[in-house]
């Protein structure tokens, strides 16, 4: 029996500050997500699947140089614009906040790919294969998906369904934060990174982590951004696809000296 | 006043069904090379749709490639048939009688070829159910509420699609009735049979010309919202994208349709071209009409560049930052500003100084080398919106990658054009390219008399 139900929202909270760049993230959900093996090839093709990928951006000119990092996942937009652009409803938003891929329902226009500002949609170009010792190593939970469609991540929603499960009916209990990741809810990359740069929740959860952030920047639109309070700020927040991720600004406590040009 | 002079209907009737009732050598040799590039190309399709996408150029940040550019491309094309029929027939320019039959076939059979693009360009073809509901005979989910999105551009675009295919059909049908009856009466068994069958009766009586004439002229005005709105709606596919900045923009409408009737109207001109010079219709095909295609062609093509030029002003003009960084990509970077200066060379600048000259226009060569100069800039006009925006879509310059066309791709590329080809021949085969009556009607049209001193036409029409 399903003791209440929580309208939840997700939501979650990247902290460039704490981001070293690591990739841990990445690997986690290769290993999570069932993501073919990014082999030279793929990289090559530019064809690799990174549901969460590390862009390194250099700051400065060497000598003095800083290497800048950015955790890029599928921002799960309230106003996708990925959405409605898919002509058989592949892709659509549910209601607790999170852009689902339909991937039977998928038959590879790639419009989507397209329309998506930040590029975190990735499409089988060929069939997945995984090397023959990594056989038992596919995670029963998520679908393996065949050539010809689009995937993206999908904050590890199997993992959330699991927890839910879990805490409703066999321990009966609430449905917030705490008691949730005990179980162990948190998307991959949430869990395997080890700054906690990564930061997994329900938006108007009390007790988790991303709240604060959350209604601060709802509370300060895009146009009024300097009032904000926290330094807390959407990808492309011009363009009004109101991410369901947010993103904290790197304190930069020795900036580089003034007149440097950046370079790539 | 026309050129040329007044044949008699016997030999109109033998010169145009020259090609059906005659095979030449050339023929069956040129049909056979053709089916071979299009079975060469339908079996790399089988291939890519075996193997996945990955045997395409594509990649990252271009999804979309040379299928999207060519099935842009033989839409424009598609555009000529109604451009030439339809408005020309309304506004009854007699020069487009020769041209007329050839321009509508062309529309079909470039709109078949089109329509075939973005499913091969799909990953997954085989689950197209889902995709085009428009066909009344596809089984579709409605039980579970499984409904396509009306939202998306792509339902926008094969409903108008179709329905242009529809309509230009029965556009075509519906002019081949009086050359079906010709045909009917001049063959014999199977073939007399199907012909009797498509003349559905006619046998030329006023009422039957009367309701054939209505049929054609309602037609003409039905058809010519569905022709502006095709190509918008193709245009919408790139218009309504808003991460990609250089394809948001409202222009997109009229400079896409603008330029698929100065592609189209290019491409039938070098039909009839070929037409004049493999079945010898010099009495058909006269200087005059190409002289006039081609006059009509310079008011296209500046109309055009005037919607291309306003494009690339517009995103200068707003001061939007991400477009010009698309912009200065495509003008400043090579490989992409040699394409640039191909295509507004090839687009306006060569052809449109040809046709400035009536003995350039009169020069069937120079005229054939502007057209196909067209033709291949406008192609690569779609290949410089379509694929820059995309190789450098804007912010994230770490996913910034480029795109080149696979051999694959190439491949069912030429077979496009091998199959229209190939097609068109074998219409060419069944049914005449110039329309039989309209050639007669414009005969007894320009059929002069002297009464007294004055030479006056010796037949009005009441309109």
């Amino acid at each position: 029996m399903v003791t209440q139900r929580v309208d939840h929202k997700w939501g979650m909270v990247v902290d460039l500050d704490r981001c070293t760049g690591c990739q841990a993230c990445v690997v986690a959900c290769q290993s999570e997500n069932n993501l073919p093996i990014n082999t030279k090839d793929l990289f090559l093709q530019r064809r690799a699947y990174e549901w969460i990928r590390i862009e390194r951006y250099w700051e400065g000119e060497f000598p003095d140089v800083k290497a800048r990092f950015i955790p890029i996942l599928c921002q799960h937009c309230e106003n996708a614009p990925c959405e409605p652009v898919c002509p058989v409803f592949a892709t659509y938003h549910n209601d607790e906040g999170l852009n689902v891929q339909i991937y039977n329902r998928c038959v590879g226009t790639r419009y989507c790919a397209n329309n998506c500002p930040y590029q975190v949609r990735f499409f089988n170009y060929w069939e997945p294969v995984w090397p023959e010792r990594l056989r038992n190593h596919l995670n029963p939970d998520v679908t393996v998906r065949s050539r010809g469609i689009m995937e993206k991540c999908s904050f590890c929603v199997q993992r959330i369904r699991r927890a839910e499960v879990t805490v409703e009916r066999r321990e009966r209990s609430n449905l917030d934060y705490a008691t949730m990741k005990k179980r162990n809810f948190l998307p991959a990359c949430v869990s395997a990174c080890p700054t906690n740069a990564l930061n997994f929740a329900d938006q108007a959860d009390v007790s988790g982590p991303v709240k604060e952030y959350f209604d601060d920047v709802n509370e300060h639109p895009h146009g009024e951004a300097h009032d904000r309070k926290t330094r807390g700020y959407r990808l492309l927040e011009e363009m009004g696809t109101k991410p369901n991720v947010i993103y904290l600004k790197k304190v930069d406590p020795f900036p580089l000296r003034k007149g440097v040009s950046h370079g790539s | 006043m026309q050129e040329g002079r007044v044949l008699p209907a016997r030999e109109i009737n033998r010169d145009l069904l020259r090609s059906i009732l005659t095979t030449p050598n050339w023929y069956w040799v040129t049909v056979a090379i053709m089916a071979i590039i299009v079975l060469g190309a339908m079996s790399a399709a089988g291939m890519m749709i075996n193997k996945g996408m990955g045997l395409t150029g594509l990649n990252r940040p271009v999804m979309w490639g040379f299928f999207i550019v060519n099935f842009v491309f033989w839409i424009g094309i598609s555009h000529a048939g109604v451009m030439l029929s339809a408005i020309l027939r309304l506004s009854k320019a007699e020069w487009r009688r020769p041209a007329t039959r050839a321009a509508e076939v062309l529309t079909v059979f470039s709109l078949m070829t089109a329509v075939m693009m973005p499913l091969i360009h799909t990953g997954r073809p085989w689950r197209l159910v889902y995709w085009v509901y428009t066909l009344p005979f596809v089984p579709y989910d409605f039980a579970r509420g499984i409904w396509p999105n009306v939202r998306s551009p792509l339902v926008w675009d094969p409903s108008a699609i179709f329905t242009y295919l529809t309509s230009s059909i029965l556009f075509v049908m519906v002019a081949l009735i009086p050359d079906m009856a010709v045909l009917r009466d001049r063959t014999t068994g199977i073939r007399h049979q199907a012909y009797a069958l498509m003349a559905m009766g006619w046998q030329g009586t006023p009422r039957q010309w009367k309701l054939q004439i209505i049929a054609g002229i309602l037609l003409s005005a039905l058809i010519l919202p569905v022709f502006v709105s095709v190509h918008s709606i193709v245009s919408w596919d790139f218009g309504m994208a808003v991460s990609v900045k250089s394809w948001h923009s409202t222009i997109f409408a009229p400079y896409l349709v603008v330029g698929a009737v100065h592609s189209g109207v290019s491409a039938v001109v070098f039909v009839m071209i070929l037409l004049r010079w493999i079945y010898g219709w010099e009495n058909y095909i006269r200087h005059e009409h190409i002289d006039a295609l081609g006059r009509l062609l310079i008011v296209v093509a500046t109309g055009w560049f005037y919607f291309f030029v306003m494009e690339v002003i517009f995103g200068f003009y707003g001061r939007e930052a991400d477009e010009i960084a698309v912009r200065n990509f495509q003008f400043t970077q090579p490989p992409w500003n040699l394409w640039f200066i191909f295509f507004t060379g090839l687009t306006y600048f060569l052809p449109v100084s040809l046709w400035l000259f009536k003995w350039t226009r009169r020069n069937l060569w120079i005229m054939s080398i502007a057209c196909i100069s067209v033709n291949i800039g406008m192609w690569l006009e779609r290949f410089l919106i379509i694929v820059p925006g995309l190789a450098q879509k804007q912010m994230f310059t770490f996913d910034w990658y480029t795109y080149a066309p696979s051999a694959v791709e190439i491949t069912i590329i030429g077979g496009t054009f091998a199959m229209v080809t190939l097609l068109m021949l074998l219409f060419s085969k069944v049914l005449p390219l110039i329309p039989l009556y309209d050639i007669k009607e414009g005969d007894i049209l320009k059929t002069e008399i002297k009464i007294g001193r004055a030479t006056v036409p010796a037949t009005f029409r009441e309109d």
